[in-house]
């Protein structure tokens, strides 16, 4: 190891086993998939038994269940409702306390979090996704203190995605489906009727100090040219493709185009699109207190810029109608967010599509907008206040 | 603030009273535990624990450093509960937020300032800066409006500016009382042949949108170059640091980008004047 290529190595799967009881010696506490109420989710892992074994989703518009696979796969589907950002930067938290003293008060602010996560099958977009956070988070001119601690001391173990979501469209993205960099592990899983193994490489020394702890062997050949091949073979059976080409420039020259008013009409404003997405990061605050009001708390809560308070000022709302709140989102998040933080806002999840009740889809809405000739009454409007 | 701490964390800050100015606005005069040094243009986020937070950019001096006043329109939930303050209570207080008005770059030109209403009180701070300069610039000008003689505030303060070598002060109400013996009208009226440098000049905008849309509108017809109108943007300021995601204005947060843009650089966003 150490000259050129990190040397891929190979785990059983019943070594993950081990891989669980090097993690909690190292202090960590386990997150990942698992099932519950019907869908994927992710939570604290006490073993792999937790894990969703032999079972996929069907994902479409509106659409998502679980099946049962032909094998024993632990990681044989794609993302759920859930993503990391629920433990990075959790939907509900507090920010501070305040305990009252008479007149005074004293500001007792949130302490950092000391929980260090392993975050066990992290997708390639989800890498993505948690980078994107950080530029929102850590990059800027202010650090949201509580993100740092969490995001600094996870440890991300990626799985490369062996099968394609029906909303997948993480090639169109550039964000997938194969991880290159951003974790501490890779697995590849390869599962077939005579083997079930896991090819495993180091991404950091974090990463390789625990790989040498693990029981493991030289990947043979076979193994190798299998992982890539169902590598390979989930690029090519993306769900959904999406022309990103140009798409900043497209969005925030027809502000005014019909399609607008239009996917308005089917959207019911309902959030879950922004509740799904993985970098979706707008939140609110409230403030709390006890029946004597002398303690006081500040909690932080994930907010969605679909609901009729969120741009709500003291002479009224700024945007009232589901059109300006749909445009006002999906020019963030492939347009305005370029701008802003120097990349997409999206990374090809389809987690928007699949839980969309009424399916809509953004790469339908921008290949609409794209279809149609640019709209002609803007570049007049914008000239005027 | 310092960009190291934590940025949640309001500073501990003592009311040293607090004035009525009109039936519905008061001004606070704070005293935060660790100094909050603001340019004009700069806003706080002003916390009563329980009740929340809001955003308000100082009425005050700037040069001034160990003292902050606020001047607060009763509107909702935090603004009530700021209108119950009293001399020695406590509040929180996070800031120097924002950017401020670029002064250095209106020396040597015309300056006018246009204020609406509720936009007189952050402008308080800006005409502050801009006079104890004044001779940096080659005149300075200062058109306001209110709705009624009542609903202005500062109303003697302005007197006494009107008796000043180095402002250029026009005042009207919307509709007048028998105590009020100036001008009646928009203060759109009040730009009209007014013989502004409108080629080189700098104007400043603040007050409801509906009065900064017609304003900037009469600014453009009169030649002012869009990058040299700077308007005050509201929107629902949370964090106050580009994190929450309320506030986001085309490709900008108004909160940690503004919440003072020059018109050219967003002219054309969504819902500008919403």
């Amino acid at each position: 190891m150490g000259q050129g290529m990190e040397q891929r190595l190979t785990i059983e799967a019943s070594g993950l086993d081990g891989l669980f009881a090097v993690l909690e010696e190292r202090g960590f506490t386990v997150v990942g998939p698992t099932v519950r109420e019907g869908a994927i989710v992710y939570d604290r892992l006490a073993s792999p038994a937790d894990l969703p074994r032999g079972i996929t989703d069907e994902q479409d518009g509106g659409v998502y269940r679980l099946k049962k696979r032909d094998d024993d796969a632990l990681f044989g589907y794609v993302v759920g409702p859930q993503s990391w950002k629920r433990f990075l930067d959790p939907p509900v938290k507090r920010l501070w306390r305040a305990e009252r003293d008479g007149s005074d008060f004293r500001i007792v602010p949130e302490e950092v979090p000391r929980e260090a996560f392993a975050f066990l099958g992290v997708r390639s977009c989800e890498i993505h996704a948690m980078e994107i956070q950080d530029r929102v988070y850590i990059d800027g001119e202010f650090k949201d203190p509580g993100y740092e601690a969490r995001r600094r001391s996870a440890l991300i173990i990626a799985v490369q995605c062996t099968v394609a979501g029906g909303t997948c469209f993480c090639v169109s993205m550039n964000t997938g489906p194969k991880s290159e960099s951003g974790f501490d592990l890779a697995l590849i899983e390869v599962v077939d009727t005579e083997r079930h193994v896991f090819v495993i490489e180091a991404g950091s020394p974090r990463g390789r100090e625990i790989l040498e702890a693990l029981e493991t062997r030289p990947s043979e050949a076979s193994e190798l040219a299998e992982a890539e091949n169902r590598i390979a073979d989930a690029a090519a059976r993306m769900g959904r493709t999406f022309d990103a080409e140009g798409v900043h420039d497209l969005l925030t020259q027809n502000l005014e185009h019909p399609r607008w008013a239009e996917v308005a009409g089917r959207c019911l404003s309902c959030a879950n699109c922004t509740m799904v997405c993985p970098t979706c990061f707008c939140s609110t605050v409230e403030d709390v207190t006890d029946v004597s009001g002398d303690h006081a708390e500040r909690w932080q809560k994930q907010d969605s810029c679909f609901t009729m308070d969120f741009s709500q000022l003291h002479g009224g709302i700024v945007r009232s109608s589901t059109r300006s709140r749909y445009r006002q989102w999906l020019t963030h998040k492939l347009a305005t967010w370029i701008d802003q933080f120097g990349v997409s806002g999206c990374t090809g999840c389809g987690r928007c599509i699949t839980w969309c009740p009424v399916a809509i889809d953004l790469t339908e809405e921008v290949a609409a907008i794209r279809a149609n000739p640019p709209d002609a009454v803007e570049p007049h409007r914008r000239g005027k206040p | 603030m310092n960009k190291w701490h934590n940025p949640y964390r309001p500073v501990r800050t003592q009311v040293l009273d607090s004035v009525v100015e009109t039936p519905r606005i008061k001004t606070l005069r704070l005293r935060p535990e660790e100094p909050i040094v603001f340019e004009a243009g700069q806003f706080v986020e002003l916390t009563l624990p329980g009740f929340g937070e809001a955003p308000f950019t100082p009425s005050s001096r700037p040069s001034t450093h160990d003292e902050l006043f606020l001047t607060v329109m009763k509107v909702g939930k935090v603004t009530d509960a700021v209108h119950r303050l009293e001399k020695g209570d406590t509040v929180g207080l996070r800031g120097p937020l924002g950017k401020g008005y670029p002064i250095e770059s209106f020396k040597g030109r015309e300056v006018l300032v246009v204020g609406g209403g509720c936009g007189f009180a952050p402008l308080r701070s800006l005409m502050y800066a801009l006079m104890e300069r004044s001779e940096d610039f080659k005149k300075l000008i200062f058109r306001g409006g209110c709705r009624t003689p009542a609903d202005m505030v500062y109303r003697e303060e302005l007197a006494s500016w009107a008796e000043r070598e180095d402002l250029d002060i026009k005042l009207t109400v919307d509709v007048g009382d028998p105590s009020w013996k100036g001008h009646v009208g928009t203060v759109t009226t009040l730009l009209d042949g007014a013989g502004l440098d409108s080629a080189d000049g700098i104007a400043i905008v603040c007050g409801p949108p509906t009065m900064m849309k017609f304003v900037t509108a009469q600014l453009v017809k009169m030649g002012f170059a869009d990058d040299n109108i700077y308007l005050s943007m509201e929107r629902n300021m949370s964090c106050g640091i580009g994190k929450c995601g309320h506030c986001r204005l085309g490709i900008y947060y108004v909160c940690k980008d503004g919440p003072v843009f020059p018109y050219g650089k967003v002219k054309g966003f969504p819902d500008l004047w919403a």
